[in-house]
């Protein structure tokens, strides 16, 4: 059984096909990238997986169970966290705030024991703050903790959005675009990384418009033209797959945003 | 930097509870019912603070919450002479009860949609306590001959005996909602007005949360309305208005969100008037003016809330540096889940 | 029949009162995310000047009635555009940068002074306008006889929303205004002067405003201070029930709710009208979440 199923999905806007169809699968322990031209319909997908859309048709399958239409905190519940393409970070918030959102699904105190500040509740707190550094630490950003996340620089506030969603102890992560707007030496250390990632045992499905980052680190390839998956496989094959080379390494693609 | 700020506020904190520790042996029976006044808005500004000031939500009808409180209480303690106290509790639930049914389809209307719901909820409110609705809340001539309270025996009949009960309250109310602030729920809640989306998408149950906040909110203004229906003895629709409810939100939004802000904002709201009676007629002119100017004066309200204070963090921070240097450095750490 | 076709021409009366002032209400906040609640104290301000100029200054003796009504008609839409200019500079644009509950605030403060103002110079009690202002011809159309004066509120309200409309969707202004409201940055960018088009909507939107005033001073026959508060916050409760931000939607939601007010008063209970009002919008708002028009935007990820 593979750790995220993807069967079949369409998704509509208005009358516009945005997905037809989308099936793939994301092994356990593995780096999958998701491929193609803009507007080809990548981060309708993310979207879908999410559950901040839910798909017309077909169905997605998280460790054999349906999560179609599922809440998106559920979701990130149930062990999926994501980063977004815009980046979307509590700007005004400081950073270790910005992880513990993360970490803020695996804490358990409610309303009553925040109000009267229990023993237990603080004992969490401090776990979770001390988790939270952690991660920080992991992605190079724990000397930063008490700056505004907004006033970091761009590849940092990247970093610092997977951080945040590290600590929720996803098995999958989804990043969107996650060198996008980055300088070559900030892609570099996001290849460690998310090597790193690997080596945690969290599985990972991207985005990406690198291709150099994307063959180096993606064991599988799925590409996507128009809302179709076009190919799928190991790197190489889908490198020489000559409808791939057609609609996508052949034209040039820009950075533009993506609906 | 933060370090001076944090003393300054702690400093004016200490200072005004001080002075509002004494403050009723200081001043006549008059000053001291406009600081029983006070405290009352203070209260209810404080609980609006969870939903407006923390959560984000655009709520401009606190007063329907009030008067939900004020009428289960005067209800209860003259047809069924329940003691005061004894309605205190009830009074909140019925509050947040009404909030839960009223909020629950509405709560995920954006900004100014549920701005302008929240005012109609307060039209309701008023309308149907106005036409006597079930009865029993006594039209537009509202209900009077409640009693005084009593506690343990002691019955709290005079100015500063209410003045030390509300702004026990207060106080109380002070410390509860500071540790709220300072716990996975505040800041849930600040994810939350900082951008519904990305909290959602990192695991905050956005729609449970709104709600929640919602809840305490009227609960607390709720138990404000015991606290008024005792003070007052006679309650009728019309000090529940739209106009209370304006107030209360313009406390929120001048205080700039910190709690120290709302207690020095209800000051300057309630206060001030009171400090202009001699202008009879066009008191409210100046008030309006007033509003205006304060506004233009500070934008971003008068105190926003400091950073939180992570005491851990440091010795946390020191220790993986000390790790750090024992293992072989390199520049991502392999971590165990 | 005959009771139900009367009460659907007052409450579209009454509804094309509302809309105009809820075109005000839309019109700023299409360009500047903001809710005017002053903007109510300005229609308000319009009723006491047009009766200012009727009365004291003799207007309505020296001239016929109709040219008398006119010539106030623009006047007083001038006068009031001319305040909530002054309005929008003072209160309104230093705030802009902050967060936009604080404007609301000082729009509420605005409220109270304008409120109080026309209180301490007028003082409290009910003003009438004079009668012979009103036109007393009825029509009859297909059976009904209407008062005539209630057909030229609808017909004058609705002329002047088309007049808006068309103003809007023909002219380089408005194309101006319409992008300012889509994004303040691009029109810039555009070489639209951001501000300027702000202070014109802040002289469109209190103009209407002034002249509806006027139009239920005459309608009516009496005004007092206090009608600021519940005209304006009937039609913000219009323009958000068809969806802020949108024109045809102000117009369509203050017809709208001057018909369900009419009805609920003809049919369930004149205590209850506001309160049903209120159930009416919520539900609206249950079903539609940004109003009968609104745009549903989705959220952008």
């Amino acid at each position: 059984m593979s750790l995220l199923e993807v069967c079949d999905i369409t998704k509509i806007f208005g009358g516009l096909v945005a997905l037809n169809e989308v099936d793939f699968t994301v092994e356990k322990g593995s780096v999958v990238g998701l491929i193609g031209p803009n507007g080809a319909g990548k981060t309708t997908v993310f979207n879908c997986i999410t559950g901040n859309y839910v798909p017309e048709s077909g169905d997605i399958l998280f460790r054999g169970k349906s999560i179609r239409g599922k809440k998106p905190h559920k979701v990130v519940e149930l062990g999926i966290a994501r980063t977004f393409q815009a980046i979307r970070l509590f700007g005004k918030l400081s950073v270790l705030e910005n992880v513990l959102a993360g970490r803020h699904c695996r804490l358990k105190s409610g309303l009553l024991s925040s109000l009267f500040h229990t023993p237990a509740q603080r004992r969490e707190e401090e776990a979770a703050v001390e988790r939270c550094l952690e991660e920080l630490h992991f992605v190079g950003l724990d000397r930063v903790w008490q700056e505004e996340a907004g006033s970091l620089a761009y590849g940092s506030q990247r970093l610092l959005e997977i951080a945040r969603a590290l600590a929720s102890d996803p098995e999958l992560l989804i990043l969107d675009e996650p060198a996008g707007g980055m300088n070559d030496q900030e892609t570099a250390s996001l290849v460690d990384v998310i090597a790193a990632i690997r080596e945690r045992g969290t599985t990972v499905l991207l985005i990406e418009h690198d291709m150099r980052l994307v063959m180096k680190i993606c064991e599988k390839l799925v590409v996507l033209e128009h809302g179709n998956v076009i190919a799928k496989g190991d790197p190489e094959t889908v490198k020489t797959n000559p409808d791939v080379i057609e609609a996508y390494l052949g034209t040039d693609d820009g950075d533009d945003e993506e609906y | 930097m933060s370090f001076n700020a944090r003393t300054i506020r702690l400093g004016s904190c200490m200072a005004l509870g001080l002075v509002l520790a004494v403050l009723p042996f200081l001043v006549n029976n008059y000053w001291t019912d406009v600081c029983v006044s006070i405290g009352l808005y203070a209260l209810l500004a404080l609980s609006l603070n969870v939903i407006l000031g923390q959560a984000g939500i655009f709520h401009m009808g606190h007063a329907a919450f009030y008067a939900v409180g004020a009428y289960t209480t005067a209800i209860l303690n003259t047809m069924f002479q329940w003691p005061i106290f004894w309605t205190m509790p009830l009074a909140g639930c019925a509050a947040g009860l009404v909030a839960l049914v009223v909020a629950r389809p509405i709560i995920h209307l954006r900004g100014d949609y549920l701005l302008i719901v929240t005012i109609g909820i307060v039209e309701i409110v008023r309308i149907a306590l106005v036409n006597d609705i079930f009865g029993i809340t006594g039209g537009s001539n509202g209900i009077f001959g409640i009693s005084r309270p009593t506690v343990a025996g002691f019955r709290i009949v005079k100015s500063f005996h209410f003045y030390y009960l509300v702004w026990g309250m207060c106080g109380l109310s002070l410390l509860l909602f500071h540790f709220l602030w300072n716990s996975r729920v505040g800041r849930a809640l600040n994810y939350i007005k900082a951008d519904d989306i990305a909290a959602e998408g990192c695991g905050v149950d956005v729609s449970h949360y709104k709600l929640m906040a919602f809840v305490l909110g009227a609960f607390w203004a709720g138990m404000a309305g015991t606290l008024y229906s005792a003070k007052m003895l006679t309650i009728a629709p019309a000090s529940f208005n739209f106009m209370e409810s304006v107030i209360i939100f313009a406390v929120v939004i001048l205080s700039g969100g910190s709690q120290l802000g709302v207690l020095v904002s209800a000051f300057l709201f309630i206060g001030l008037p009171e400090l202009m009676r001699g202008l009879t007629e066009s008191r409210m002119l100046f008030f309006g003016l007033a509003m205006m100017l304060m506004m233009v004066w500070r934008p971003q309200g008068l105190l926003p809330p400091l950073p939180r204070v992570y005491t851990k963090a440091r010795a946390v921070l020191d220790r993986m540096a000390a790790h750090d240097s024992d293992a072989k450095p390199s520049t991502t750490q392999e971590k165990t889940l | 029949m005959e009771f139900f076709v009367q009460q659907l021409l007052n409450g579209l009366a009454v509804g094309g009162i509302y809309a105009l002032v809820a075109l005000g209400y839309t019109m700023v906040y299409g360009v500047l995310k903001l809710i005017n609640f002053a903007h109510g104290d300005l229609f308000a301000v319009g009723a006491y000047l047009g009766l200012t100029l009727l009365v004291s200054c003799h207007l309505a003796q020296m001239l016929p009635p109709f040219a008398a009504v006119l010539l106030v008609f623009v006047l007083v839409a001038l006068m009031v555009a001319l305040i909530g200019y002054l309005l929008e500079r003072v209160a309104y644009r230093p705030l802009r940068s902050a967060g936009r509950l604080s404007a609301v605030v000082s729009a509420l403060g605005a409220s109270i002074f304008f409120e109080n103002a026309l209180m301490l110079i007028y003082g409290a009690r009910v003003f009438v306008y004079p009668d012979f202002l009103r036109p007393d011809f009825t029509v009859t159309i297909m059976g009904f006889s209407i008062p005539g004066m209630r057909l030229l509120v609808i017909v004058v309200s609705i002329v002047l929303m088309v007049a808006l409309q068309v103003f809007m969707l023909h002219t380089r202004v408005g194309a101006a205004i319409r992008a300012v409201a889509i994004d303040q940055g691009a029109a810039r960018l555009m070489g639209i002067n951001v501000n300027r088009i702000i202070s014109l909507v802040f002289l469109i939107g209190p103009g209407l405003g002034g002249a509806a005033g006027i139009l239920v001073g005459i309608y009516y026959g009496q005004i007092d201070f206090l009608m600021g508060w519940s005209y304006g916050l009937k039609a913000f409760t219009a323009a958000i029930l068809g969806g802020i931000g949108n024109i045809p939607g102000a117009m369509v939601g203050g017809l709208l709710l001057g018909v369900v007010e009419a009805m609920a008063s003809a049919y369930f209970a004149v205590a209850w009208k506001d309160a049903v009002a209120f159930f009416v919008l919520i539900l609206i708002l249950i079903v539609r979440p940004t109003g009968l028009l609104g745009e549903r935007t989705a959220d952008k990820l």
